[in-house]
């Protein structure tokens, strides 16, 4: 089967005023549909880079990417992908119904269809109820999942999310993960996750990616073994504890420790 | 109720210090009147005659309200004699012109930002533009656009648009570019044209800085009418007004064209932070 996403001996440098800088070093990765993949690393290890790169927010200065079997750039502009950014990123103009419909009303879609769309996705996030409110009234947990649903309004196969949860607590942050396990289950879409949490990581994924900086490489791909139905109490079993070792040894033998 | 208040008492302050002064600068003529009359002039004497010159060096805020009033209020609207006639003259000349500077300066800006070419050469001329003194080159603009048959408000209103572009350039070119990163590369993942990134976000986030420049631009707008009118010895209008006080000696007829000229600009800026606080409220940013 022909892995939805595939990345090829990617190599980003960027060129500073003090000298070149590798982002990404020699990046292999084939990611298949209905895939949970979480990169996981410390602070410029070029998770987020590589994350662009599939978005076409940045291009590689060597190797291939293939989305859907075409180039980045094809896929950005035929819509391949919703992305989710760290700031939910909302129009403080905009009600959160109308926030909704921005992708929609660039696509051209008709009002009719806009309007149930957004109905639909406001109630898979669970925030049928704030369609007329703004932003600024809505928590920063209830904006991100805003964000989230804005990502999935026009049916994209891909989400791509970089660190979506990294500015909220730990009980929101707990509550999120089970709606996007959730989201995840029922929608089927193939997710590409940049955390720098490790028991996120490992709850979320199928497959995690640990990259290590200096410069931004692959250090192991773990294949996990939880089942696909996770409570959160699995976070206590040991099977999760051995993953999440696994994760922080590939961590340490790439430095990111020290 | 409590910013009223303080208005009112540094208002109060202000016109007494006025009084005063006109007291201490008109003395000089009331002492002179009274040492040829050969008399003496007593205290209460020369306060009130300081403040009832015809032609006093400057006017008391009493004879300036009522040489206000009877410009305004008593007379005919069409009369030549009217402030009410004078100050359309100006307003109408100002609205034109900063119609025309606001267009231009908005369509500049858009240039700007979407145009390199126009970025990196537009924005010195619209600086050294505004380097020239307005009064010398006020002139010349009359003079060469009558001589081309175009007469009346134009020449006053081009020169209104030329003061008044430059704020709103400036305003609107920082505003068009204040979106964040974030904010781009989102509507970038949608594959939106230029024209859509324009009216979706960098119009609605450069209004608070298209307001702040408008103000600016209306005022500037106002001078330019008010400049317009001084230099070929025009009969109509606010700056007329102020010249023909100044040829007569009117010092009264000068400040309450100065003091109309002020209230003027205050209700235009005074609307137009009405129109900014509305459309704040109808983008749910209040």
């Amino acid at each position: 089967m022909r892995p939805k996403i595939f990345a090829k001996s990617v190599d980003l440098t960027f060129s500073t005023n003090d000298g070149p800088v590798d982002a990404l070093k020699d990046v292999n990765l084939d990611i298949n549909e209905g895939d949970f993949v979480s990169f996981i690393g410390p602070s410029g290890c070029g998770k987020t880079t590589f994350l662009r790169v599939l978005a076409d927010l940045e291009r590689p200065t060597g190797g291939t990417v293939e989305i859907n079997g075409v180039s980045p750039r094809i896929a950005r502009e035929s819509r391949a992908y919703g992305y989710v950014f760290q700031a939910p990123g909302l129009y403080p103009w905009r009600s959160i119904g109308k926030n909704i419909k921005l992708p929609l009303e660039i696509i051209g879609l008709s009002k009719h269809e806009q309007s149930e769309r957004v109905k639909r996705v406001l109630n898979l996030v669970d925030l049928q109820d704030f369609e007329n409110k703004f932003p600024w009234q809505l928590s920063g947990g209830m904006q991100q999942r805003a964000s989230i649903a804005r990502a999935l309004a026009f049916d994209a196969d891909i989400l791509l999310m970089d660190e979506p949860f990294g500015a909220l607590d730990e009980i929101v942050r707990d509550h999120l993960n089970e709606q996007l396990l959730d989201l995840w289950k029922t929608t089927s879409k193939t997710i590409c996750f940049v955390t720098h949490s490790i028991p996120e990581a490992v709850y979320l994924s199928t497959k995690i990616v640990v990259m290590s900086p200096r410069p931004g490489r692959i250090i192991d791909v773990i294949e996990s073994t939880l089942p696909n139905e996770r409570p959160l109490d699995i976070r206590d079993s040991s099977e999760f504890i051995s993953i999440s070792q696994r994760v922080r040894e590939g961590l340490r033998s790439g430095h990111s420790y020290e | 109720m409590r910013s009223v208040v303080s208005i009112c008492v540094v208002v109060g302050a202000l016109i007494f210090v006025w009084y005063l002064a006109a007291v201490s600068l008109n003395s000089t003529w009331a002492i002179d009147k009274a040492k040829r009359a050969g008399l003496e002039i007593g205290t209460k004497e020369l306060i009130l005659d300081t403040l009832s010159q015809e032609k006093p060096k400057l006017p008391a805020p009493h004879q300036v309200v009522s040489e206000l009033w009877k410009t305004t209020v008593e007379k005919k609207i069409t009369s030549k004699r009217s402030l009410i006639f004078h100050s359309w003259i100006t307003l109408s000349s100002t609205l034109v012109g900063f119609l025309i500077g606001t267009s231009l300066g908005i369509l500049l800006a858009i240039g700007i930002v979407h145009n390199n070419a126009m970025n990196m050469s537009v924005m010195p001329w619209a600086i050294a533009s505004q380097t020239i003194p307005i009064l010398a080159i006020a002139p010349m603009i009359i003079v060469v656009l009558n001589s081309i048959g175009v007469q009346g408000l134009l020449p006053k209103a081009i020169i209104s648009s030329y003061l008044c572009f430059f704020p709103v350039v400036v305003g609107m070119v920082k505003g068009l570019r204040s979106p964040d990163k974030i904010d781009t590369d989102l509507l970038h993942t949608y594959n939106a044209t230029n024209a859509q990134k324009f009216w979706k976000l960098r119009l609605p986030t450069s209004m608070p800085f298209l307001f702040a420049s408008l103000k600016v631009g209306i005022s500037a707008s106002l001078v330019g009418a008010i400049v317009g009118e001084l230099p070929t010895g025009a009969v109509r209008g606010l700056g007329a007004r102020l010249l023909a006080g100044s040829y007569y000696g009117q010092t009264i007829q000068i400040w309450s064209a100065l003091i109309m000229a002020a209230m003027v600009a205050a209700a235009l800026v005074g609307i137009l932070a009405l129109l900014q606080k509305l459309m704040l409220k109808r983008m749910g940013m209040t």
